[in-house]
């Protein structure tokens, strides 16, 4: 190590060499900024699942514009919206299919008494073009009544369940006093607002949720004809439709205002959001202790090599050369820690909480960022080294 | 014929402020020729040590001059004092050596303040001057596990590795037994002779009095003595 940074600074590694020397304080620091660094990390892979989340029913149905209505939140958390600007929407040029979408929450208990919640999405059978590819070929099953797809990652239901499923065998169990029969999977993965997610037909979805009306589902999905652009079109629907009642997003917009939703609107975005900035805020205050310290413990050292003739750049490059090996010794303790968490909570939870490389990256960088703010801070105690005092 | 390297003229120097005002250096005049070991002496309090702290530029010049190494210090850039800084060597009464760095580290510490050299010369120069001061058994020893005059001695080869023109030192050799003591002496005697070193040296220790080619000594902030030996 100490030839290696002796090669990559060109000097001694000061910094280094105070940091290691006290083994203690050297663990404790690193301990603390790879404590900091979990905090972001689950902080940060928690809103990710969050998102994850959000916008993971955007990948069962296909559509290049969703209609909603202005009232509603997001995709699964919407008001209703009359059909007629379905058929309203069929006469702009460019749109070549329209469908609407049902989304309820259905509460259910099993055989063993625990209640699972599930998102229902009631789709049109007859329109395969409107769910994703790997839904599309089991959608004519759903064709017989109180028939569903089940999601294979819900949490709370057997596993057996699905194995059963996979192997053709359809399981059925009692939902608002009626018997609804999972007849395939898909694989989505539970989310904040339920457990786990179930398509089924339009027909069942309304047997289910009879307060529900066919005159006015959640949102109206539209595919534009071949080789026009969906935002010209969504501009020609905003056109004809009502503002003030009916939202027209493009698919993509959607899913980033659903984001934007839930990153800015909802607590736990706003919870989230404020437990990255404590566990920035911990890491910051810890380096600065540790750095801070040092520098104090060191001012009979930092005061004779001034008198030996060093200069303020030398003393900043100590004080940033520990800041970067705190900030990458403890990176790295704080990222496996992290892995192991993430595993656990998305084995515990179901939600998809999983490491990005990018997020990775960008905690190194923050964390190094972090890092060299608090040695920045901490350097101001150099100004007490006066080589004078040491005579 | 050369300048002297250290010219001081009409040098007054105060601490604190307001009413706390006291003057510590009275209109003090000196020069002090290359190649000689000069002797601070006088007791607490006299000035010796600020006086040897207004030449090593480490403090501000409030009054008067202090021409050192052809260069004013009165109104100089903290960058030009460092530049010049580097041009001496300090021994303190303290080794001040560096707890986390090794014996030859720290010595290395007076070499690389000069910018980057080659390593494996810096490294050898080291061991060199760490093996005059008998130190060659202890090279890659932390402080932390060397006596009392260990320290000082790897504190002197800190100073002197990078053939300072000017030493500046506080007793350097109160740590220190006689032989290692006089070990310091001779070597800084020596580096006079030889190189042209100019030592300025605050001691009480009667074996470098005896070394000495000019004993100062001060009393409230003046100089009351100027000799050549402790014999005059």
């Amino acid at each position: 190590m100490n030839w290696l940074l002796t090669r990559l600074f060109g000097r001694l590694p000061i910094g280094w060499l105070q940091l290691s020397h006290n083994k203690g304080r050297l663990f404790a620091a690193v301990a603390g900024v790879a404590f900091a660094n979990l905090l972001v990390f689950m902080q940060l892979g928690i809103m990710g699942a969050l998102n994850g989340s959000t916008v993971a029913p955007y990948s069962i149905i296909e559509a290049d514009i969703i209609l909603s209505s202005q009232e509603g939140n997001t995709l699964t958390d919407s008001e209703h919206i009359a059909r007629v600007w379905m058929w309203q929407a069929l006469g702009v040029a460019g749109v070549a299919e329209v469908s609407p979408l049902y989304i309820g929450n259905l509460p259910f208990t099993l055989a063993d008494g625990s209640s699972v919640s599930l998102l229902v999405f009631g789709v049109n059978t007859t329109q395969p073009d409107f769910v994703s590819e790997t839904v599309a070929p089991m959608l004519s099953q759903l064709l017989l009544v109180n028939t569903a797809l089940l999601d294979a990652g819900t949490r709370g239901i057997p596993a057996a369940v699905f194995d059963q499923l996979k192997a053709g065998q359809p399981f059925s169990f009692e939902a608002s006093g009626e018997t609804l029969t999972a007849v395939g999977t898909m694989n989505i993965g539970g989310g904040f607002l339920a457990d786990g997610m179930m398509m089924m037909s339009d027909q069942t979805f309304l047997r289910f949720f009879p307060a529900r009306s066919s005159a006015a589902p959640d949102h109206i999905l539209i595919r534009v004809a071949d080789g026009v652009s969906a935002e010209t079109v969504a501009a020609r629907l905003a056109d004809v439709l009502p503002a003030l009642s009916v939202r027209v997003q493009t698919n993509e917009a959607a899913q980033a205002a659903d984001l934007s939703f839930m990153s800015s609107e909802r607590p736990t975005g706003i919870i989230f959001g404020f437990g990255v900035f404590m566990g920035i805020l911990v890491g910051l205050v810890i380096v600065y202790q540790v750095l801070s310290t040092d520098v104090a413990d060191h001012l009979r050292e930092y005061a004779t090599f001034k008198a030996m003739g060093y200069g303020q750049p030398f003393f900043l490059g100590i004080i940033f050369e520990e800041a970067i090996v705190l900030a990458v010794f403890g990176f790295i303790p704080g990222f496996f820690a992290s892995m192991a968490l993430y595993a656990g909570l998305g084995a515990v939870t179901g939600l998809p909480v999983t490491m990005e490389a990018s997020r990775a990256i960008l905690v190194l960088f923050g964390t190094l960022a972090a890092c060299s703010v608090s040695g920045a801070i901490a350097t101001r105690r150099l100004t007490k080294a006066d080589p004078a005092d040491l005579f | 014929m050369p300048n002297a390297p250290i010219t001081v003229r009409n040098l007054n120097h105060y601490f604190g402020k307001g009413e706390a005002r006291k003057q510590a250096i009275f209109d003090v005049d000196l020069t002090i020729e290359r190649g000689k070991l000069t002797v601070l002496m006088g007791p607490s309090g006299s000035g010796k040590t600020t006086l040897l702290t207004l030449i090593g530029a480490l403090r501000d010049i409030q009054e008067g001059s202090v021409l050192l190494l052809d260069q004013e210090l009165n109104g100089a850039s903290e960058g030009d004092l460092a530049a010049l800084r580097r041009r001496l060597g300090f021994i303190f009464q303290a080794h001040n050596l560096h707890e986390s760095l090794t014996a030859t580290q720290n010595v290395l510490m007076g070499l690389e303040v000069h910018g980057k050299g080659d390593p494996t010369r810096q490294r050898v120069a080291s061991h060199h001057m760490l093996n005059l001061l008998g130190l060659g058994d202890r090279l890659d020893y932390l402080p932390g596990n060397l006596s009392g005059g260990q320290k000082q001695r790897v504190a002197v080869a800190r100073a002197l590795v990078a053939n300072p023109e000017i030493v500046l030192a506080d007793e350097p050799t109160a740590a220190l037994d006689k032989e290692a003591g006089h070990t310091v002496v001779e070597m800084l005697k020596t580096l006079g002779q030889v190189r042209g070193t100019t030592t300025v040296m605050v001691t009480h220790d009667p074996r470098i009095l005896e070394l000495a080619d000019r004993i100062v000594t001060l009393h409230d902030g003046r100089i009351v003595s100027d000799k050549n030996s402790i014999a005059d």
